[in-house]
């Protein structure tokens, strides 16, 4: 596209050092630079998005040899149980449904700011208040660390955490991945210390059945004992 | 004295210099670009906050669409004469008793994802262009029968011992699929998953912590 522009013989008349003379074809580089400027911002911006996040998760080691005894004991009172079953829909409840106790009640909520998140910060305040303060700090320049040392810290609080919810995810057989993917997100943005995606036990299948169909369970249901 | 009259003269602007550098970020922007490869399915994967980058190289990708069809990646490591395509493709060759011509371990050292039964691949591997290779991935099978999934990371994992996992599923796949696929992996002792998300900002100040009860 470049362009041959050809001078007039005698030149301009104020210009005094008529050195386009000399040069008696020249070459208009705008259109290039144009053509260049659009591919360099092209290629700036797509090698800087084309990079994919990746949202890591570690799963305990499956140890066929574990056992009842070898189990973490967690307690009743932290736990917290995320139940998940596609829709959009999440549930929860508290400590243990056991037979011997009350059965605890099952909520539903959902993946907007004012579902889970508003719960989860809520029991999570201390540890997520915590957290933030230090986060904040540092962007402030308030304090100056290296990274290392700031991720560091925050597993630090994490660990020493003692107020928290424990919380165990539990997905049935109509959960969708993204549902997966959307708690464990929420985990990370409420600074949850500590979560666990487990196997859904056959009574909390029955309870959201049962939230589902309007009739929350009251009583501990009679589950027929698959044999092995 | 006379005025001097400045000369009447639209003022010229050298570019070459300008195009020069612009030439230069051009060739270096050219050349370290990574396009996205190929990929065997659409899949939409689902929004998270996280920032953290997905590692260049020894990842071994599996893709999960959302009626659960499965496609695999694997990369050839930093190094590409380690060639770890070719020799994952050895080894599944010996173990379904099939062969391969050294053009086709070759060409398919330097394919990418790619998702149907061992023995389609020799298909794929010599269809004429893209649009018959889409026709040809319908999934790796993963099931308990034909568990040729399992060997594709049995054996990814033996050639390459570092590499990592990614697991790059479609927002509405099934969970069970997903399970099945993280449990293939952790008998392979790979209990660290990257999965691949669509990065979503999403602030969380202190007032959002609702007032205490």
């Amino acid at each position: 596209m470049a362009q041959i522009q050809t001078q007039d013989p005698g030149g301009k008349k104020g210009s005094k050092k008529r050195r386009a003379k000399k040069h008696p074809a020249e070459i208009d580089m705008t259109p290039m630079v144009d053509l260049m400027c659009l591919l360099i911002t092209f290629f700036m911006l797509t090698t800087a998005f084309a990079k994919a996040k990746v949202m890591v998760i570690t799963m305990p080691e499956k140890d066929q040899k574990q056992d009842e005894k070898t189990a973490p004991k967690i307690s009743a009172e932290r736990t917290l149980n995320i139940l998940l079953s596609g829709n959009d829909e999440v549930y929860y409840y508290n400590g243990q449904a056991t037979p011997d106790k009350q059965m605890p009640q099952l909520i539903k909520s959902d993946f907007s700011k004012d579902g889970i998140r508003k719960m989860l910060l809520d029991r999570n305040r201390e540890l997520f208040t915590k957290i933030y303060e230090y986060r904040d700090k540092r962007i402030k320049g308030e304090i100056i660390v290296p990274d290392t040392t700031f991720e560091n810290t925050i597993k630090q609080m994490k660990f020493d955490d003692k107020q928290g919810p424990i919380v165990l995810i539990k997905a049935d057989t109509a959960a969708r991945y993204k549902d997966i993917v959307n708690i464990i997100d929420e985990m990370a943005i409420c600074n949850i210390a500590s979560y666990a995606i487990v196997d859904i036990g056959q009574v909390e299948s029955m309870m959201i059945q049962g939230v589902r169909a309007g009739t929350p369970l009251t009583t501990y249901p009679k589950i027929q004992v698959r044999e092995k | 004295m006379p005025k001097i009259k400045p000369p009447v003269k639209t003022p010229r602007i050298d570019m070459t210099p300008m195009v020069d550098l612009f030439s230069l970020l051009l060739i270096f922007f050219v050349l370290t670009a990574s396009f996205r490869p190929t990929e065997a399915a659409m899949i939409d994967s689902p929004n998270s906050v996280s920032e953290k980058q997905a590692p260049d190289f020894n990842l071994m990708t599996i893709f999960i669409d959302k009626e659960g069809k499965v496609f695999f990646n694997v990369d050839n490591g930093q190094d590409s004469t380690t060639k770890f395509r070719e020799q994952i493709l050895r080894k599944m060759a010996e173990r379904y008793e099939m062969t391969f011509t050294e053009d086709e371990y070759d060409l398919f050292g330097r394919l990418s994802s790619f998702g149907m039964p061992l023995k389609d691949l020799k298909g794929w591997i010599n269809a004429e262009n893209s649009e018959e290779r889409d026709k040809l991935n319908v999934g790796i099978p993963y099931d308990s029968t034909d568990n040729q999934l399992g060997y594709w990371i049995l054996y990814s994992r033996i050639v390459n011992p570092r590499a990592e996992v990614a697991i790059k599923g479609d927002a509405d796949a099934n969970y069970m699929d997903v399970k099945k696929i993280m449990d293939m992996l952790q008998d392979n002792k790979v209990n660290k998953f990257n999965l691949i998300t669509t990065q979503q900002v999403d602030e969380v100040t202190l007032d959002d912590i609702p007032p205490e009860k």
